[in-house]
């Protein structure tokens, strides 16, 4: 079992969840996230005074899925982010020990 | 203010322009409270309700007789004839007032503007006033600054018989809040972290809804300062919309030159700008004054605003920056522009107006005598304050935010997750 964890530009979200959906992944969990990479922050005017905000926000999304198809879910995630323009963020796919269905109690690729 | 015989055009129009007064003091609870930071909106929010309770009453069991009675004596103070509602009914005191209105209705009214002006000062002290100095501060602040300059011009007082103009509260209302403001400031120190750490409004929504009900307030407060349905109302209401449409023009025209963008913010600051620069003037003048009025002030008071970086005091929403020079701007342009064809009070007319500058000089006097007056009493009831309770919540309360620390409340709790349970 793979981790695949993507943070994208909020935006993409849906482009991205129609892509895996459309790919017959089975669930994926979405959190707002706030965070900086080489984009940098953006500047807000209150009343004439300048803030940089460095903190962009952000979509994460996790999903686990079999050894076999995580570099294609990837590959999928990647190509419905990408906007072509700095911030789209990045994914990256890490090693899941165990996995639980809390239902049934299933393990493993059945539980995913 | 000739008749005596009660007038029931006037007396509707008062009972409802007593209303739209009331009303300005949640809308500015909301133009400061979308401007704060979410722990401590109910903080602010509550400091402008608990206005409307405890200053109406201090109003009617001393206040008002303070500013009111001795009515025309040109004097310094009032006296007590009308403490504890004494001679304050529907049928007594009318004439001695020459009103069209009940006394109690005119007493009811002044009492709204005795509830926003403490009110305002709120904002320059966001997020750090402990409750209870508050309350204790402009309870002694409605006694012994608001009534006695209240007296001085609302009242028949010196600044009135020397030929001072105020037709709604320029002086008594806004150069006094401001003044005040920056001496409690100066008491209160700056917020933690400011000016270094963004602290930025967390509800800008709540900032334009309280724009609007303030703006439409406001046709109470300068169009009722006639105490009559007239055509100085009229003329009051005209002017009053007029200035905060130029002031939000000339504040988001600023904007868009020197930031490049014009913002909500400023258009919401930019209309108060220019209400608040129409305030003094709004029954005096005609045509196209109160546009150049209220223009100039959205244009000043956006250059006003920045005077705090300057000089490192933290006047968080920028009370002093929009009453007290929006105030100054407005007490000192009705000395170019009070017009005797518009209202016969007008005995001195303004510079452009064909007289000569002694109005000038007596809006000069009157706004530089409030100013100095309302610095000093406020600042010595603000030290006397900390000296003994404290004005200043703990760093502890501050970090954690006013609506915990002083109201044990939270003002937003969203989703499901960490729901309370009761003990």
């Amino acid at each position: 079992m793979k981790l695949v964890t993507a943070i994208i530009k909020p935006h993409k979200v849906d482009d991205v969840k129609d892509a895996l959906k459309a790919a017959g992944l089975h669930g994926m969990t979405v959190d707002e996230v706030k965070g900086f990479g080489r984009q940098g922050g953006k500047t807000e005017i209150y009343r004439g005074a300048e803030y940089v905000v460095d903190l962009l926000p952000k979509v994460k999304i996790e999903t686990v899925v079999p050894d076999d198809i995580a570099d294609q879910v990837a590959d999928i995630i990647v190509n419905a982010a990408r906007t072509g323009k700095i911030g789209d963020g990045k994914v990256w796919i890490s090693p899941v020990e165990k996995i639980i269905r809390i239902r049934t109690g299933e393990l493993g690729d059945e539980a995913v | 203010m000739i008749a005596s015989e009660i007038n029931t055009g006037d007396t509707a129009w008062m009972l409802i322009s007593t209303g739209l007064v009331l009303f300005m003091t949640p809308g500015l609870a909301f133009f400061y409270g979308g401007m704060v930071r979410a722990k401590n909106v109910l903080g602010m929010l509550m400091q402008n309700f608990f206005a409307m309770g405890l200053m109406a009453i201090i109003w009617v069991t001393i206040a008002f007789s303070l500013a009111f009675g001795n009515f025309g004596d040109g004097g310094f103070i009032g006296n007590l004839d009308f403490a504890w509602m004494r001679n304050i009914t529907a049928t007594t005191g009318n004439e001695a007032f020459a009103l069209s209105i009940p006394f109690v209705l005119f007493c009811a009214y002044q009492m709204t503007f005795a509830v926003i002006t403490p009110a305002l000062i709120t904002g320059a002290t966001a997020d750090r006033f402990k409750f209870k100095a508050y309350g204790i501060f402009i309870a002694l602040w409605l006694v012994l600054v608001y009534a006695p300059v209240a007296h001085w011009v609302f009242g028949g007082g010196w600044l009135a018989k020397l030929g001072a103009l105020d037709f709604a509260g320029g002086a008594v209302v806004h150069i006094n809040a401001g003044a005040a403001a920056l001496a409690v400031i100066i008491v209160l120190g700056k917020r933690k972290g400011w000016p270094r750490e963004g602290m930025h409004p967390h509800n800008l929504p709540f900032t334009l809804l309280g724009t609007g009900i303030l703006w439409f307030g406001w046709f109470g407060f300068n169009a009722g300062s006639a105490l009559g349905a007239n055509g100085i109302a009229a003329t009051a209401l005209m002017n009053t919309f007029l200035a905060a449409s130029a002031g939000m023009l000339g504040w988001l025209l600023f904007e868009r030159i020197k930031d490049g963008k014009p913002t909500t913010l400023g258009a919401a600051s930019g209309a108060v700008a220019g209400l608040v620069a129409i305030t003094p003037c709004a029954g005096f003048v005609g045509g196209m004054a109160p546009i150049i009025i209220g223009f100039l002030a959205g244009v000043l008071c956006v250059l006003a605003i920045q005077l705090k970086f300057k000089f490192g005091y933290d006047d968080s929403l920028d009370v002093i920056g929009v009453h007290l020079v929006g105030g100054l701007i407005g007490a000192l342009l009705l000395g170019f522009f009070a017009d005797a064809a518009v209202n016969p009070l007008v005995e001195h007319e303004g510079l452009f107006m064909g007289g000569d500058a002694k109005l000038l000089w007596f809006q000069f006097v009157a706004s530089v005598v409030t100013m100095v007056f309302s610095f000093v009493v406020s600042f010595i009831i603000a030290k006397a304050i900390d000296k003994t309770i404290g004005m200043r919540v703990t760093e502890e309360e501050e970090n954690e935010g006013l609506d915990y620390s002083q109201h044990a409340e939270t003002a937003y709790s969203f989703g499901s997750t960490g729901s309370m349970d009761r003990i």
